[in-house]
């Protein structure tokens, strides 16, 4: 017997008539009922969900939030600060998930295709595209499924010859929920870089993104995937990332969190659905204030001879609170798996606090794998060393941080995205932080 | 420069200096020796602000300033060097970085606009020459991976970038081969002069012979017990420390005596 949450946030009954209206007008699919069928069983989550255990949002839902986002311009100076100095790219901006359509940095080269989610729903067929309708006990994903109205679509052909800089925009002036849907293939033999930088400004108004991306990486194709979260207070950010891996494909994700968005809660999730796939996820994040920022990862290895590598480190300031959970999932036939995970946290402010949780579930016999997880302070010996040569203690630790976060910034390729993160991270440490 | 008076200071609630009385001026060489756990390596660290160790009495007066009152790194911005005995190893920050970050919050206290890429990079190919410095280890992250000696002049080029007026070098000799330390013992050589001083704290008379020092003090249970000139340190090499403690005990002997009187 299932029984449906009935829950008392403003934001559900949102939800519910919203979907309600929806169906009345008959812009339903099968799809969308069953995700929305499956997220009524569900509700949101609460502390007594396992994966939300130490992730308590009710006091973000007791904000109202409304669905309608009428159509906004861009909040002067937040495409300015999106900027990353000396990249070479081809720059796309998205305001509260609507791309305007336009390529800053040369047009797209041949094989590179990029359209409107919502284009791509008048033009084809829903199913085509979005052929992975399982999200399972994910509660937002299913929210996201069943309501999204548009988001990026992103096909790779051949090898694109600069990166992608997809910059998200969110700006709102009441309370508001958007909830954009993006798809990323990359076909055989493919190669591309994206870097995702999400940024927003509301005023005292609030803004929930529930985002979900779906990436299918193919046999033989290689993405470099790099996310650069630095939205601001009032920002709720819950972020799902699919990766669908085929054989001998390669995958990287390099994910940053920065201070500023109230809470962020990244859900990456690496199927790897073929065998001889090679998978890294680094990240680092840094939370300061009263910021709640949470990993959850996934590595599903569902076939023999994958290789996978995770290193996640957080640095603590303030009375932040930070979340890693990292599951590494070995199917029966996922034989000769290698998989590795390492999560160090530096817990600096007095009552920042981290919960860091490894989780492995191996059913295969001839693997290898590995996991571990630290948590530290500041070494007294290594501040008092640069003490000791003129560094003043807000420097010192500065540059400790930085040292920290180094394994994870020294696995970036691209030059320039190394820099304005050492920077970023710099620039978000001022001594009364330290 | 400095004026060591009475210094007491004790380290988890254990008197390490009973009563140090020391004066350094321009241009002179102290040399501190001792047996082990006399409170050599204690007095460097007290000079120096670890903050472990706790003065409980007495006082130093640098340049003409509390030092006691300083911060570590306003010690070294006042100018102050301490050649650390076992330097640490930080990954991830790089020995440039950590350099030209150091000396920039250096000259800014002294109200000296920071060196630009290119100044900063003769000076520090000069004093890499100077000191015989590797080039390469200068690029890596700071100390790691280095091997003893390689640390140690690390610290003896750290000593020659920054230019302090008072330098005190930890057992900088430890674990040294002769080759290294006659190579550290010339980078000091060349940059002694007569407006700066060093203390050079040794448990050997070894570097001595090619450090050569104006004064030599004899640190045992956490007071100087005998000062003299460069002699002084052959008569230890020759007698070891054993005559000390002889010495010691009679003269503790003699104040028990007198206060049980």
């Amino acid at each position: 017997m299932s029984t449906t949450q009935e829950q008392s946030f403003p934001l559900y009954e949102e939800v519910v008539n919203e979907f309600g209206k929806l169906t009345a007008a008959g812009r339903t699919d099968k799809a969308r009922q069953t995700a929305f069928e499956r997220f009524r069983l569900l509700g949101f989550p609460s502390i007594k969900n396992e994966d939300w255990k130490y992730t308590n949002i009710t006091r973000f839902l007791k904000d109202g939030y409304a669905l309608e986002s009428p159509v906004h311009s861009i909040p002067a100076g937040l495409l300015e600060k999106a900027a990353i100095p000396a990249l070479d790219c081809y720059q796309l901006v998205l305001v509260n998930g609507v791309w305007d359509g336009k390529v800053k940095g040369g047009e797209l080269p041949k094989g590179i295709e990029v359209f409107r989610v919502a284009e791509a729903l008048k033009a084809r067929s829903n199913a085509v595209l979005f052929e992975d309708k399982k999200w399972g006990n994910q509660h937002f994903a299913n929210l996201n499924e069943a309501l999204y109205t548009d988001g990026l679509f992103i096909g790779a052909d051949g090898d694109c010859d600069k990166p992608l800089h997809i910059v998200h925009l969110f700006t709102a002036d009441h309370n508001l929920l958007v909830q954009p849907r993006h798809v990323w293939v990359v076909n055989t033999n493919a190669g591309l870089s994206v870097i995702e930088s999400t940024l927003s400004a509301t005023g005292e108004a609030k803004i929930w993104v529930n985002s979900l991306t779906e990436i299918i990486v193919h046999k033989d194709a290689r993405l470099d995937h790099t996310v650069i979260q630095t939205a601001s207070p009032g920002a709720r950010l819950v972020q799902h990332t699919t990766v669908r891996q085929k054989k001998q494909s390669l995958y990287n994700s390099y994910t940053f969190t920065l201070p500023g968005a109230d809470l962020v809660r990244n859900d990456l999730q690496a199927r790897l659905e073929e065998d001889h796939t090679e998978t890294h996820l680094y990240g680092l994040y840094l939370a300061a204030g009263n910021q709640l920022v949470d990993n959850h990862t996934l590595v599903d290895h569902q076939k023999a001879s994958c290789f996978s590598n995770e290193l996640y480190k957080g640095v603590l300031l303030e009375q932040s609170t930070g979340v890693f959970n990292g599951k590494v999932y070995v199917h029966k036939d996922a034989q000769k798996t290698n998989a590795f995970q390492q999560n160090n946290n530096l817990v600096i402010g007095k009552r920042a606090t981290i919960d860091s949780k490894p989780e492995l579930e191996i059913y295969a016999d001839d693997v290898k794998c590995s996991h571990g997880s630290t948590v530290g302070q500041f070494s007294e010996e290594a501040l008092f060393y640069l003490r000791a040569r003129g560094i003043g203690e807000a420097t010192a630790k500065a540059l400790l941080i930085n040292a920290f976060a180094f394994d994870v910034t020294e696995k970036l390729k691209l030059g320039a995205v190394e820099s304005y993160i050492n920077q970023s991270i710099r620039h978000h440490i001022p001594a009364e932080h330290a | 420069m400095l004026i060591i008076k009475n210094l007491h200071a004790e380290v988890e609630d254990k008197q390490i200096l009973k009563g140090i009385d020391l004066t350094v001026n321009p241009g002179e060489v102290h040399a501190i020796m001792g047996p082990n756990g006399s409170g050599k390596s204690s007095l460097a660290s007290v000079l120096a602000g670890r903050e472990s160790f706790h003065v409980t009495e007495g006082e130093v007066t640098f340049r003409g300033n509390d030092l006691l009152e300083m911060d570590p790194e306003v010690r070294a911005r006042e100018g102050l060097f301490l050649a650390f005995q076992y330097p640490i190893e930080i990954p991830g920050v790089s020995n440039v970085n950590f350099l030209k970050t150091a000396l920039a919050e250096i000259r800014a206290y002294r109200n000296l606009p920071p060196l630009d890429a290119k100044e900063f990079l003769r000076l520090s190919r000069e004093k890499q020459k100077l000191v015989e410095f590797d080039a390469q280890l200068v690029n890596r992250s700071l100390n790691e991976g280095f091997s003893g000696g390689e640390k140690k002049r690390n610290e003896i080029f750290q000593l020659a970038m920054l230019e302090p007026s008072l330098a005190i070098l930890d057992e900088t000799d430890s674990g040294l081969d002769i080759d290294a330390l006659r190579i550290v013992a010339a980078g000091v050589n060349k940059l002694r002069s007569k407006d700066n001083a060093f203390i050079i704290i040794t448990h050997y008379q070894r570097l001595l012979e090619y450090i050569v020092p104006d004064f030599v003090h004899v640190l045992y249970n956490g007071r100087i017990v005998k000062s003299g000139t460069r002699e002084l340190a052959l008569e230890l090499e020759e007698k070891g420390y054993d005559w000390l403690r002889e010495e010691s005990r009679e003269q503790e002997a003699t104040t028990q005596g007198a206060v049980g009187a």
